[in-house]
């Protein structure tokens, strides 16, 4: 646990208060839903840590639990029992309007379906965040430029989403994600609606986000992809069911 | 988000669907030129009235066949059972009796067919006597006013004049009124026109001129007398002294059993104008539903909107945007919807008040007031019918919202 947090110290100065805390920290997480009289119970009592700079694929087959969890961290979805701490504060104690701003400034997410704009031109779809966070213009669209350049699509700020690919999309989602300065970046099958080069081309970013220090949870059901990550935690039927180091091939 | 940035983003959504915002804003915009309208009708009709009404003259006291009670509905036909003679008049003049009637005048009124060489026009000819000119406020341009005891001379008013022969200057020409020939002795002052009644288009020879020689036979009877209190302050004496005169001379032991009605300048004002109160109080009833109705189309313009931007309202809140924030976008976008189909009605219902009433003949009045009130109530009709749909997307939770297809 120190080992790591000393590891990535250097690379997140901005973070270096909440340094020495796990960025997620989830203790008997339990989640059910209802519908009428049916009850699902999706979470059944899930324990996981993960440390600040952790690269973390989470998998599972469809109705494992897995988007459950990614929505629990993601704090779009509430528990049923159990706490959740993200970056030290229990989520629990918030009210919608500081979930929103958790949301804002810790958390950059990355959905399968991109969920971008479509009217927005991709500058403007990644300074969305920004703009809730109330930062100035100018310096919005300077980091929202900036967080384009290091997705490779510099040349690209002008255009809607609907006249990218779907590859450059997912960058423009992932620039999206990362122009907040997260703790967090949360993936939930990122690469799911995506052709093999355009795959590869996110998971090396993702590589390279983690390189810089940032803590990743991916969701996969995709051997291959949660391959990349340096952890992979299984879900079954709301449980963790294994969670092991990968091996760097 | 800053309050431009919020306005920025609610045009965007506007413009995105420019078609239904149009639509939406004419709901509106109907609605609010329909009251400004139909309140300025009202109040120009209103107007239009009391001026007519208070043309008569000042101070007076208007005394007509037949009365209406209460008791006994309608009794004697409203001039055309004539109660009123010139004996009438003649009594009301008397300073004992009366002795707040500055000066009396009757009238007897016929629609007659003027001629003047080829010339001929059809107006109205009052054979009139007393102070005719006093009572009614009206002044000579030219000439004197008609001898009481004359049944040769007439006094024109100044259209009838120009009608006739072209000029107003016509003293010492000549007209034929039913057969008859009249020294025309005089032409009144214009005294302008009003929708109802034209004080310049007139002819006017004496009561004697007009039983003998216009209406024929020995019939005494008047259409009206009028009387001029000697000051406003006397008008309810006069009132008194008057009614209890005409009751003595027609035999009527009280007033419910009158065969007349005196009524005042200022009751006349008064029960006219609130009948068209009570008018444009409807009017402005039923296009105020009108309004209600544009903003019904608000809010189902903005539900639809919600619905449609599930998934968008989900992204921005998985993105950081508070409740409020979204809450502020759709009532932003339904206040723009609102204000701009109030300035636009706003601007429509003008430039019909200013264009109708050459087409209608009747005065619109539009005060700054109807029209700030009008945009403003636009304004509040937009939050209003807005607020419902933006709480609800505000509470979308950001999952199902995300979720939705």
């Amino acid at each position: 646990m120190t080992a790591s947090a000393t590891a990535v110290g250097h690379a997140d100065p901005a973070t270096a208060a909440g340094a020495d805390r796990p960025v997620i920290d989830l203790r008997d997480a339990r989640k059910t839903y209802r519908t009428g009289d049916l009850e699902f119970e999706a979470l059944r009592g899930v324990d996981l840590r993960i440390e600040r700079g952790e690269y973390v694929a989470i998998v599972g087959p469809s109705g494992s639990g897995k988007s459950t969890l990614m929505n629990v961290l993601g704090c779009l979805d509430t528990l049923t029992s159990g706490t959740y701490r993200l970056a030290g504060d229990d989520v629990a104690d918030m009210d919608e309007t500081d979930l929103a701003s958790v949301r804002n400034e810790q958390i950059g997410f990355v959905f399968q379906q991109f969920n971008l704009l479509p009217s927005l031109s991709a500058l403007h779809n990644v300074e969305l965040p920004l703009v809730y966070r109330g930062v100035a213009p100018a310096e919005r669209r300077d980091r929202a430029a900036q967080a384009l350049a290091r997705v490779g699509l510099a040349d690209r700020t002008a255009n809607r989403p609907g006249q990218l690919s779907g590859g450059q999309q997912q960058r423009v989602a992932v620039a999206r994600a990362l122009v907040g300065e997260p703790a967090l970046v949360l993936a939930d099958e990122p690469t799911g609606n995506l052709d093999s080069r355009s795959t590869a081309d996110v998971l090396d970013l993702l590589d390279a986000l983690h390189a810089q220090g940032r803590t990743i949870v991916l969701i996969t059901h995709e051997h291959e992809v949660a391959q990349r990550s340096r952890r992979v935690v299984r879900v079954l039927d709301g449980l963790v069911t294994s969670d092991e180091q990968v091996v760097a091939a | 988000m800053s309050w431009t940035e919020t306005a920025a983003t609610a045009w965007h959504a506007i413009r995105a669907h420019t078609m239904r915002s149009l639509l939406t804003v004419l709901g509106i915009l109907i609605g609010i030129a329909a009251v400004i309208l139909t309140v300025g009708l009202g109040l120009g009709t209103q107007k239009d009235v009391s001026e007519d009404i208070s043309a008569l003259g000042s101070n007076l006291l208007i005394v007509t066949p037949g009365s209406s009670t209460d008791s006994s509905g309608i009794r004697g036909g409203f001039g055309s059972a004539s109660t009123l003679t010139v004996a009438d008049a003649e009594a009301l003049a008397s300073q004992v009796a009366v002795p707040d009637v500055a000066a009396v005048t009757a009238e007897k009124e016929s629609s007659q067919s003027l001629e003047a060489g080829d010339a001929n026009w059809t107006t109205t000819v009052a054979g009139v006597t007393g102070d005719w000119l006093e009572v009614r406020s009206r002044e000579l341009a030219s000439g004197e006013f008609v001898d009481p005891a004359s049944t040769d001379e007439v006094v024109l008013g100044p259209e009838t004049a120009t009608e006739l022969f072209g000029r107003a200057d016509v003293v010492g020409r000549t007209v034929s009124i039913a057969g008859t020939t009249f020294d025309v002795v005089g032409v009144l002052e214009a005294a302008g026109s009003s929708a109802s009644t034209n004080l310049d288009d007139t002819a006017v020879v004496s009561l004697t001129a007009m039983t003998s020689a216009v209406t024929g036979g020995t019939d005494t009877s008047v259409s009206t007398i009028y009387l001029k209190a000697t000051d406003t302050d006397a008008i309810s004496a006069a009132y008194q002294e008057a009614q209890s005169l005409l009751l003595a001379l027609h035999g009527a032991s009280s007033a419910d059993a009158a065969d007349f009605t005196i009524d005042s300048q200022d009751s006349l004002v008064s029960t006219a104008t609130s009948v068209y109160r009570t008018l444009t109080v409807l009017l402005a009833g039923v296009a105020g539903l009108s309004l209600l109705v544009g903003g019904i189309g608000v809010m189902n313009i903005m539900l639809v909107s919600v619905t449609e931007r599930t998934r968008e309202i989900g992204l921005r809140k998985a993105l950081g945007a508070p409740p409020g924030a979204i809450r502020r976008q759709f009532l932003t976008v339904a206040s723009i919807l609102g204000v701009t189909g109030g300035l636009v009605g706003a601007l429509l219902g003008v430039v019909a008040a200013l264009t109708l009433p050459a087409a209608l003949g009747s005065s619109v009045v539009v005060s700054p007031l109807a029209v700030g009130g009008s945009i403003a109530v636009a304004l509040a009709i937009g939050l209003l019918f807005g607020v419902y749909p933006a709480v609800r997307a505000a509470r979308l939770a950001p999952i199902d919202a995300l979720r939705s297809e």
